[in-house]
């Protein structure tokens, strides 16, 4: 059964959509991250899942129970919030305590449960402190914590690292990773803005844009198999290159002429009805490699990036065409100025056509 | 007001600092405008505020004389104009100058009852002006500040007004039928306490606005997704954070309103005189300056003693006082 349930759930502030036709399960046990532009509602998703926004339309049901006008504190989920909304006038335990006295819990299982949590989290040492004498991880720990002693069905992330240092960062997700695996049986939702979160953590990404779901699905499915250009290019840095042209051979294998001259081979099947499409090639920066003969895209190379272990060119066919990016590994000197001729093997071109994948 | 709580830096540590701290002041302000600043501050506390006040000091322990005797061998230090309001005349009737007592402490539990009063009624106003987003709220503090423009005393009168026996209020209730006779708004003292509360109003909300609007959203709604009802949530997270905000607005609403004098001579009863009015009474009517400025410093020191009090009682810093 799944443990979360979104059917045609929408959004609306007055006449303004801001969600629409949001459909959604989500099993027990999974980690789904939202992720997407800023502006798209990823995070009023999640705040309507929490109870803090209205639900203008649809269905949300968590366990098979209807929760559209249910109090957030009685959904069964527990929200950890950007800024940790911690109480500065209460000390860790009291934060992680809050829940259950407003709950009533007999005060040896508060003591019971919050020692547990700050077992699980290390912040035995901290218990006694006020929230501003603790750094920003261990914050961030405490926010968690508030959530873990209440053992929620649903934990709800808001982009809960964006407040951190990079270095701190990367700390706190690999913590997040590994509380996750130590509670297998916990649904967590997690919102981010950070592509490399949303790969790492993420049991399911569900990609959101233009008010909807663009696509949902594991992390390298969105990487191998995008559904559309907007995937393609939100998912993997530097985006995937968009190149225009035309079909010229259907079958197994389709040949695209693309307008720049080159020619590229996918191995997306297509129908014969296909032929003389107008459409999209898709290539990942970093399946380009260089070729002497057939390339798919030739150009002069005006920018490079070295970033040690690859480096990036950017290079353009004809002066004032958007610059194409090829990802090549280890260091590439003196490239400036150079023609490079480029190629990508056929399992690694995608085709899309209106916008749309054209893989079946 | 404000302005000088921000101008003067208070030094946290004496000392070694206090060179550091005017060098630095010296340094980002320049030595001209450096030092303009700096005279003017202190001319204005030492001089506007300290002096005329040590003055008053003075007068309070000097018996009041006619002026030829002034410097005179009778002009001595003496503590009569204290012992007066605590005993009375010499010879009086009475061991104990009850009613000047009886008015200070009323005027002191008038205040404390105003200052309540009017935290409970801005509370919800600076909670909603905190919280909400918008160009309602510009115009609505427009709509709180703009009354303000209007002098003291004929703000007191408009609500004499709304509350004299035919006011507003009574014309409307009792042609409603709700009341037979005319209700005493300015004998039971209504008049007055809403008087002082409409004065003092914008010295309650502002303090509390200005701590509530820096309060993060999402502390209210972590309460709500913990399982808080609306009181606890205004109990547990958002009172204690406006702690600051509220001692300084019932420091100040407190202060002003034992202190106050147009409202309690406009609007109240006859039989209730404020403290501020004896004082008055003697500097004037009397012609006593001395026992008056006594009158006057015993109310100063009783009121920042209790201010104090207060503050120890729910564990306010000074620092918050002046956030």
């Amino acid at each position: 059964m799944s443990e979360l349930n979104l059917t045609d759930v929408a959004k609306t502030y007055g006449n303004v959509d801001v969600l629409k036709n949001i459909n959604l399960d989500i099993e027990r046990g999974e980690l789904i991250v939202f992720v997407g532009p800023s502006g798209c509602g990823k995070s009023t998703l999640l705040r309507m899942i929490a109870g803090l926004e209205k639900i203008t339309g649809g269905t949300l049901e968590i366990e098979g129970q209807v929760m559209n006008d249910v109090p957030p504190a009685q959904r069964g989920i527990a929200m950890v919030f950007q800024s940790y909304a911690l109480y500065p006038h209460m000390t860790v335990r009291e934060n992680m305590a809050f829940a259950l006295k407003i709950a009533k819990m007999p005060s040896d299982e508060v003591d019971a449960a919050v020692d547990r949590a700050a077992r699980i989290l290390q912040l035995e040492p901290f218990l006694d402190r006020l929230p501003k004498a603790l750094s920003g991880g261990q914050r961030q720990r405490v926010a968690i914590g508030r959530a873990i002693v209440r053992d929620p069905k649903v934990y709800l992330f808001d982009e809960p690292l964006s407040n951190l240092d990079a270095a701190l960062r990367v700390a706190t997700r690999i913590e997040i990773a590994r509380l996750k695996e130590a509670m297998p049986d916990s649904t967590m939702v997690y919102v981010t803005h950070d592509q490399v979160e949303a790969m790492t953590l993420a049991t399911r990404i569900v990609v959101l844009a233009n008010k909807g779901i663009a696509q949902v699905g594991t992390p390298l499915e969105l990487y191998e198999t995008p559904d559309n250009e907007f995937v393609a290019q939100f998912i993997g840095s530097p985006a995937m290159n968009l190149l225009p042209g035309v079909i010229t051979q259907t079958g197994e294998r389709t040949v695209v002429k693309l307008d720049g001259g080159g020619t590229a081979v996918t191995s997306i099947p297509t129908d014969a009805a296909d032929e003389r499409k107008q459409v999209n090639i898709g290539v990942r920066p970093e399946d380009f490699h260089p070729v002497e003969s057939n390339p798919i895209m030739e150009g002069i190379v005006d920018f490079t990036e070295a970033l040690g272990e690859v480096t990036l060119l950017y290079f353009a066919a004809k002066d004032g065409e958007d610059a194409t990016i090829a990802k090549l590994p280890g260091v590439q000197k003196n490239m400036r100025g150079q023609t490079v001729a480029v190629s990508a093997d056929p399992g690694k071109v995608h085709l899309f056509h209106q916008g749309l994948s054209m893989r079946k | 007001m404000r302005f000088w709580f921000r101008r003067v830096n208070w030094p946290r540590n004496k000392g070694p600092t206090m060179p550091g701290f005017l060098k630095e002041f010296f340094n980002r302000n320049g030595i001209g405008m450096g030092a303009a600043i700096l005279g003017l501050v202190l001319f204005w506390t030492i001089g506007l505020i300290i002096l005329p006040q040590l003055s008053m000091l003075d007068f309070s322990f000097r018996p009041n004389l006619p002026p030829p005797e002034i410097g005179g061998p009778k002009d001595v230090y003496t503590l009569e104009n204290y012992k007066y309001l605590i005993y009375g005349p010499e010879g009086g009737s009475q061991s104990y100058n009850a009613v000047d007592l009886r008015v200070f402490f009323r005027t002191l539990l008038a205040a404390v009852c105003v200052t309540v009063f009017n935290l409970i009624l801005c509370y919800p106003i600076a909670y909603y002006l905190g919280q909400s987003k918008g160009n309602h709220i510009r115009i609505f503090a427009i709509m709180l500040i703009i009354p303000y423009w209007i002098n003291e005393i004929l703000r007191a009168f408009a609500l004499r007004i709304i509350f004299g026996e035919t006011g507003v209020l009574n014309t409307l209730f009792v042609g409603l039928g709700i009341w037979d006779t005319p209700f005493d708004f300015i004998r039971n003292d209504i008049a007055l306490y809403a008087g002082l509360g409409y004065a003092y109003i914008l010295l309650m909300i502002f303090p509390m606005y200005n701590v509530i609007e820096s309060l993060d959203k999402n502390q209210i709604e972590a309460a709500r997704d913990l399982g808080a009802p609306w009181w606890r949530i205004h109990w547990r997270v958002v009172i204690p954070y406006a702690k600051p905000g509220i001692s300084s607005g019932c420091t100040m609403v407190f202060m002003l309103s034992a202190g106050a004098l147009a409202a309690p001579q406009i609007l109240g009863g006859p039989s209730s005189l404020w403290f501020t009015q004896l004082i008055y009474q003697q500097f004037n009517d009397n012609n006593d300056w001395p026992q008056g400025a006594a009158y006057a410093i015993v109310l100063l020191v009783t009121c920042i003693l209790f201010v104090l009090a207060m503050m120890r009682l729910f564990k306010v810093n000074m620092g918050d006082i002046g956030k």
